[in-house]
């Protein structure tokens, strides 16, 4: 039963692609976000706070049926990208990967925050006197400083991102080498009436993914502790 | 000359201090923790924000309220030794050192030497003991070409053998870069060595202010030292030594204080304090006594200071603090212009020095 055939490759592959765009897609706003969160006191900061965690509390469903009214062809903005670029998010794998990088986007805001507290601000204030402006302290101190937090939650999203449902069934659809990612799979394998092998094999799949991607992050975080001399 | 006229205030506490110092020389800001050094520091660097009035280093404004100027941090050209050393802990040394400095600048290698850090460039921070990590501290403020050095208690961190192991090199530095340097401290015997100029704070202010000769005798420094430490700092040039390590030194117009202190060679220029606690007056010259040092001079002012008499005598051209109890002041009768006589031993005198 543990010859994966071209079900679980297709579904694996996607899943692999759908996860690394969104990491992608999240990986600049998320440091900016974190560091805003951090670093600066404005008006508003808890309402983008509270605003940035909300596809932690909120049904995935939810998540998707929003992207559905913003970014449908539609809705306000998926309407633009489609007269303006010819870009059609739903049903396609790039709108996969939207909505698996706005559910996970908490996940490595939150990472990078724990991260980003810990560097000492005493720092950046010696790199200040020493003539560095805003850009070089940020590139050559607090980045590299808070990198084991950008790593963990960059792997934690990517792995996250591998079994994300919901929102992807709800904005996306459920659409073979599109958008069947390994937990559509599953769910499509467990409706039909001999799936039950199929379903096993993509469960251990996803089993093992989200292991690995875990026991890599802390790995990592861990070599690069190690090489940023704490 | 550096120019600090500022008022800020920061929940609480009201920081206004009015302070003019000359440069090149070294500062010395005095008082006890949590009188505002640190904050008035911080301000002169450009780190903290809010502060309202006038700063200016030889004539270069960094802030003026009035004018709406207030250089940035990063423009001002300030090296900061914080009392955290605060190194890059993903820099090796050599990357520490030349974080502030374009390119590998000339003055490398003399700053290097200087700090003796060549053992130590490829190491981490994490790797230094708390003494390198202030010398590697130093050399990268150095080397970023400062227009003047704050070091904000770089010792006190650091355990006694280990202050011993980087003040020599405050020492060298003040002495061979004509860098104007802002040192805070609450040490008495680190601003004795260090210091050319002395501010005294409490609570927010600079209560006093000048050479260390003037200001160790201000009445606003005997409740900070404590009244045990109270005492006179005089400066003079060793003019002889014997062969029992008894030397002799010209103090203020013309006057001579023998001093017992091994390891001096004449021409060496000397401060030290005088603690009045060590001091005894006496109305005429004693005969047939040990103490080395029968100095004349006159009372200049008497004062009633935690339970005794500390009575400031000049000596020519130079002052010494005596405390002497209420009792002797009465029955010998002190009053202001009186003649007497001060008698040091010197042994005290010598124990005094600065190491």
């Amino acid at each position: 039963m543990w010859g994966f055939g071209e079900t679980e490759l297709a579904a694996l592959g996607l899943s692999l692609a759908v996860a690394i765009r969104a990491v992608a897609i999240n990986l600049l706003p998320a440091v900016f976000i974190a560091w805003l969160l951090t670093r600066r006191r404005f008006p508003g900061r808890l309402m983008l706070d509270a605003f940035v965690h909300l596809p932690l509390v909120l049904p995935p469903v939810v998540v998707g049926y929003l992207l559905l009214l913003l970014l449908g062809t539609r809705g306000p903005i998926g309407g633009w990208l489609d007269r303006q670029f010819d870009i059609q998010l739903t049903f396609s794998t790039m709108g996969a990967a939207v909505a698996t990088a706005v559910m996970s986007f908490p996940l490595m805001v939150r990472a990078m925050r724990i991260s980003l507290e810990n560097v000492d601000t005493g720092l950046e204030e010696a790199a200040r006197t020493l003539g560095a402006s805003a850009w070089r302290r940020f590139a050559t101190i607090t980045l590299p400083l808070m990198l084991p937090g950008v790593l963990a939650g960059a792997v934690t999203a990517f792995a996250a991102g591998l079994g994300e449902f919901g929102a992807v069934i709800t904005f996306v659809s459920n659409i073979p080498g599109e958008t069947r990612t390994l937990p559509l799979a599953l769910y499509t394998a467990l409706q039909s009436p001999d799936g039950d092998a199929t379903a096993a094999r993509l469960a251990a799949l996803s089993l093992s993914l989200g292991l690995a991607g875990l026991l890599a992050s802390e790995l990592l975080a861990r070599g690069l502790r190690r090489w940023l001399g704490k | 000359m550096l120019e600090i006229d500022l008022a800020l205030t920061r929940g609480d506490f009201a920081l206004e201090a009015h302070l003019s110092a000359p440069t090149p020389g070294v500062t010395a800001l005095f008082g006890r923790s949590g009188c505002g050094k640190s904050t008035l520091v911080n301000v002169i660097a450009g780190l903290l924000p809010g502060a309202r009035g006038r700063i200016a280093l030889d004539g270069e404004p960094w802030l003026d309220s009035e004018r709406g100027i207030a250089v940035p941090a990063e423009r001002r050209r300030v090296g900061y030794v914080f009392q955290d050393a605060r190194l890059f802990p993903h820099y090796t040394v050599r990357g520490n050192l030349l974080y502030g400095a374009p390119g590998t600048p000339r003055a490398f290698d003399d700053v290097v030497a200087l700090l003796g850090l060549a053992a130590l460039l490829g190491r981490r921070p994490r790797a230094l003991s708390g003494g390198e990590r202030q010398r590697v501290a130093l050399g990268r403020a150095l080397l970023a070409g400062p227009r003047l050095l704050l070091l904000d208690e770089p010792l006190a961190s650091l355990d006694i053998s280990r202050r011993s192991e980087v003040l020599p090199y405050l020492e060298k530095l003040r002495d061979a870069f004509a860098i104007p340097m802002v040192f805070v401290s609450h040490q008495f015997d680190e601003v004795l060595r260090l210091g050319t100029h002395l501010a005294v704070m409490d609570g927010g202010r600079v209560v006093a202010q000048g050479d260390l000769a003037s200001v160790s005798l201000a009445p606003a420094l005997r409740s900070i030292v404590g009244h045990e430490s109270v005492g006179a700092v005089v400066e003079g040039v060793v003019s002889g030594v014997d062969a029992n390590a008894l030397a002799t030194v010209a103090i203020g117009a013309g006057s001579r204080l023998r001093i017992n202190a091994p390891g001096l060679v004449p021409g060496q220029r000397l401060r030290l304090q005088l603690l009045a606690r060590d001091l005894i007056l006496a109305t005429e010259e004693p005969r047939g006594i040990s103490v080395r040092n029968h100095l004349q001079g006159t009372v200049r002012t008497i004062t009633h200071d935690a339970g005794a008499e500390l009575v400031e005598v000049d000596i020519g051209g130079a002052s010494l603090l005596a405390r002497v109890t209420t009792e002797a002041a009465r029955e010998l009768g002190l009053t202001a212009g009186q003649p007497v006589w001060v008698l040091v031993k010197a042994v005290s005198a010598g124990a005094s020095l600065p190491a």
